[in-house]
């Protein structure tokens, strides 16, 4: 397939995932906002949210406070900030567009529908229940999407390239997810099992959909190390780290070409450590610090697809 | 003041002519919130299947929907027969004298169309002249638009040799009727247009260079921000090829190649929707960002086509228009079927001292205008508009031509106040290959302003699904 429409399709996926993880991010920050805890704590929280997004910088030249409301209208509804919600739904669609002729109709349909849905909505001084409710919509029209590319798509190399997309930006969302709360909790050097501790630690699962999912794993206390297992190197755990690598390796060995042997050997490298690996050898090299050394290795495999695959040989 | 219209549903004792009498009924039986209701739901599915096209000028990249009509225009199969024959003629006639112009320049030599109007104008490509193109085809695809004066009277306002565009709004706008109102087809046995993509890929593959078996064909478009981008993907994706973008493509000794994800991938036909001054910057425009550098030396070479040919703009320039019959006449020992509208061409003095003092009665175009820009409707215009445009003939009498107004036929249309004749058009699209066809109709176009004669979507036009009835 054409070098430039394996471009669109894996941004399409990427973008879709994008929003459905910063609005996954922003809701259990924003639920957390409604618990009984200081106003400090809460802008730690947002603080380290920011920050391991990438945007403190560019959130603190438009806004003076940190506060619920300004990091959610700068998040999620700010189109000139090109990493919020609705900039990801628009550039999702916009990459869709550009290739909608290689997408089954209903696909395009849906990216479509769903940016005409949300600029429809009048979303700047929007209240928590109505935040709450946008952030809920953004993952099910998320789920509506991978459901559509599921259930219609050719499995041709389209596909494969969709699902790669997918896959490089899921873990390296759960990676920042994690180091997010691992940042704020731990420092503070409270033992687990604290109340404010199983609150965040359960707003933690919640907004990576394994709540239930520890529960029924584990079937006891929520504990850090558990946490951290269960999102780092559980193959069952469909966004965990292992789980994404596997898919992205997957997929990587599916659209095999001339000059991907290296990244596939990479991908695959970073699969078997996470297979083979246990979370004491996490936990000694620091998790933080086992997470920062990930997401340097999901972005450097990010790289190596484009300059393999998208931009692609030169005549 | 105009003359009444041709109502194509109406007879002028107000009865409902023969073949709207079905639909007629229908339409009087059907309470109108039902219909109201289809109509709003037209809209939402346009917008949702995103068949927009895109506005230049305002706010750029605006997507908007073209209107969509829900009365059908319905043509007998009497009438289709005639204008069927008729294109299909005219467009051999076109291919020929392209060839011709190409090559030797028989019609010329005879004396038939005066050298000069053909050889300066600034369609003519002397980079194409002495090649020989697979089938001697050069306009693949032809866009004709045809109108109706009276009962059988059908003219050709232009021949579009280009890039046509519109065939996916015929394309849709039957799917989206049938969608709408299936009952409609239970009544009426309307004609099939939904086989058009396969009947074109099978036109664009039969055209490959000579020893090709299993030919790549590619759609070009200049990107998603053209204004006709949705068509392009819509027809890639019907007929399944790829759609690339100048920067997809690359030429490497003499071949076409595309940048695929396993390395480069041959590619035989190119269905080009970029003008001919866009598609190799170093024979053409030297700035162009859409073409492929070396596209042109490709062509030369025979090592892959391009449809339509490069330097088609010859045959349908609005200079060249006049000469069609002549060539109808010259090159298949026929008359002409459809006519032509008569036309002053304003480089002639007589036709120009004419056409100056009949200004008001008149339409004119700029010979090398399109898409409805830069025309004068004389019998609409202010007399400041007839002043202005008067000054501008003069200035450079060579770049206009003139025209009676045509009173184009009128065909019943919702509008804010109910139900009100709006005049139309057709664009049947004729395809050269191995052989020529056509899909039964063709794009129908109404001007939805009351009075209003541009039909162009650029200019406020709406579309219609267009029935050629099988008896």
């Amino acid at each position: 397939m054409l070098s430039r429409t394996a471009d669109h399709l894996y941004w399409m996926a990427r973008y879709t995932e994008r929003a459905e993880n910063l609005a996954r991010m922003l809701d259990v920050n924003s639920r957390m906002s409604l618990l009984p805890q200081g106003a400090e704590i809460l802008e730690q929280g947002w603080i380290a949210t920011l920050t391991i997004i990438g945007l403190m910088e560019a959130f603190r030249q438009r806004y003076d406070s940190v506060t619920s409301s300004n990091v959610i209208a700068f998040m999620a509804f700010d189109r000139d900030n090109p990493l919020s919600i609705c900039s990801c739904v628009h550039a999702a669609r916009e990459n869709a567009r550009a290739v909608r002729g290689t997408l089954t109709s209903e696909i395009w349909e849906t990216l479509n529908a769903t940016w005409l849905e949300m600029r429809g909505m009048s979303l700047r001084s929007a209240n928590e229940t109505e935040v709450g409710n946008f952030f809920e919509w953004v993952k099910y029209r998320s789920h509506v999407a991978r459901g559509v590319i599921q259930g219609t798509m050719l499995r041709d190399e389209a596909w494969h390239f969709a699902w790669l997309g997918t896959y490089l930006e899921r873990a390296d969302s759960t990676a920042r997810i994690l180091d997010v709360k691992y940042h704020l909790l731990l420092p503070r050097g409270e033992q687990a099992g604290g109340a404010a501790d199983y609150y965040q630690w359960s707003a933690l699962l919640h907004s990576v959909s394994a709540f239930e999912i520890y529960r029924r794993v584990y079937r006891d206390l929520i504990t850090p190390r558990r946490v951290a297992e269960l999102l780092v190197l559980r193959d069952d755990m469909p966004r965990s780290l292992r789980r994404c690598m596997s898919q992205v390796h997957m997929h990587l060995q599916s659209v095999r070409n001339a000059q991907s042997a290296e990244t596939e050997r990479r991908a695959g490298e970073l699969q078997a450590s996470l297979h083979f690996g246990r979370i004491d050898s996490v936990f000694e090299i620091g998790l933080h610090e086992y997470l920062v050394r990930f997401l340097g290795q999901v972005r450097d495999l990010g790289d190596r697809v484009s300059r393999d695959f998208l931009v692609s040989a030169t005549d | 003041m105009l003359a009444t219209p041709y109502d194509e549903m109406h007879a002028s004792d107000g009865g409902v002519r023969e073949h709207y009498k079905t639909f007629a009924s229908w339409l009087a039986r059907t309470p109108s919130e039902r219909v109201a209701h289809k109509r709003a739901e037209a809209d939402t599915l346009f917008h949702r299947v995103g068949i927009t096209f895109t506005v230049y000028g305002e706010d750029a990249g605006t997507e908007r929907l073209i209107p969509f009509d829900i009365v059908p225009r319905i043509i007998p199969a009497n009438e289709w027969k005639h204008l069927a024959a008729g294109l299909k003629q005219r467009v051999r006639a076109l291919n020929a004298f392209t060839n011709d112009i190409y090559h030797s320049q028989e019609i010329l030599k005879a004396g038939r169309i005066p050298a000069e109007q053909v050889l300066c104008n600034g369609q003519y490509r002397p980079e194409m002249q002495g090649i020989d193109v697979p089938g001697s085809i050069y306009a693949h695809i032809a866009g004709v638009d045809v109108v109706r004066a009276g009962e059988g009277e059908f003219y050709v306002l232009e021949d579009n040799l280009r890039v046509p565009s519109g065939v996916s709004y015929m394309l849709e706008d039957r799917r989206m009727m049938m969608r709408l109102f299936p009952e409609l087809f239970a009544l009426h046995s309307v004609a099939p247009v939904e086989h058009y993509p396969d009947l074109l890929l099978e036109n664009l593959r039969s055209v490959a260079p000579s020893g090709v078996n299993d030919p790549t064909v590619v759609l070009l478009t200049p990107g998603a921000y053209n204004s006709a981008y949705f068509e392009h993907a819509f027809l890639a994706q019907q007929m399944g090829i790829e759609l690339v973008e100048g920067q997809d493509l690359f030429v490497d000794d003499e071949f076409v190649y595309m940048r695929t994800t396993r390395g480069p991938q041959r590619v035989d036909v190119i269905y080009r929707r970029i003008d001919d001054d866009f598609l190799d910057p170093l024979v053409f425009r030297p700035d162009s960002m859409l073409g492929i550098p070396g596209l042109l030396a490709a062509y030369r070479a025979g090592r892959v086509t391009i449809a339509n040919a490069i330097g088609t703009g010859v045959a349908d320039d609005k200079s060249i228009y006049p000469y069609v019959p002549e060539m109808v006449r010259f090159y298949l020992g026929e008359e002409p079927l459809l006519s032509n509208v008569p036309t002053f061409v304003l480089r002639r003095k007589e036709d120009l001292a004419y056409t100056l003092a009949h200004l008001r009665e008149l339409v004119v175009k700029e010979v090398h205008g399109a898409g409805g820009y830069g025309m004068l409707i004389g019998p609409a215009a202010s007399k400041a508009e007839l002043e202005a445009f008067r000054q501008r003939i003069l200035r450079s009498p060579e770049k206009y031509i003139a025209q009676p107004t045509l009173t184009l036929s009128a065909c019943p249309t919702f509008v804010d106040a109910g139900i009100a004749p709006r005049h139309i058009d057709l664009r049947p699209f004729v395809l050269s290959g191995r052989e020529v066809t056509l899909v039964p109709g063709g794009l129908t176009r109404v001007a939805l302003r009351e009075g209003s004669l541009v039909v162009n979507s650029s200019q406020g036009g709406g579309t219609k699904d267009t029935w050629v009835l099988e008896r």
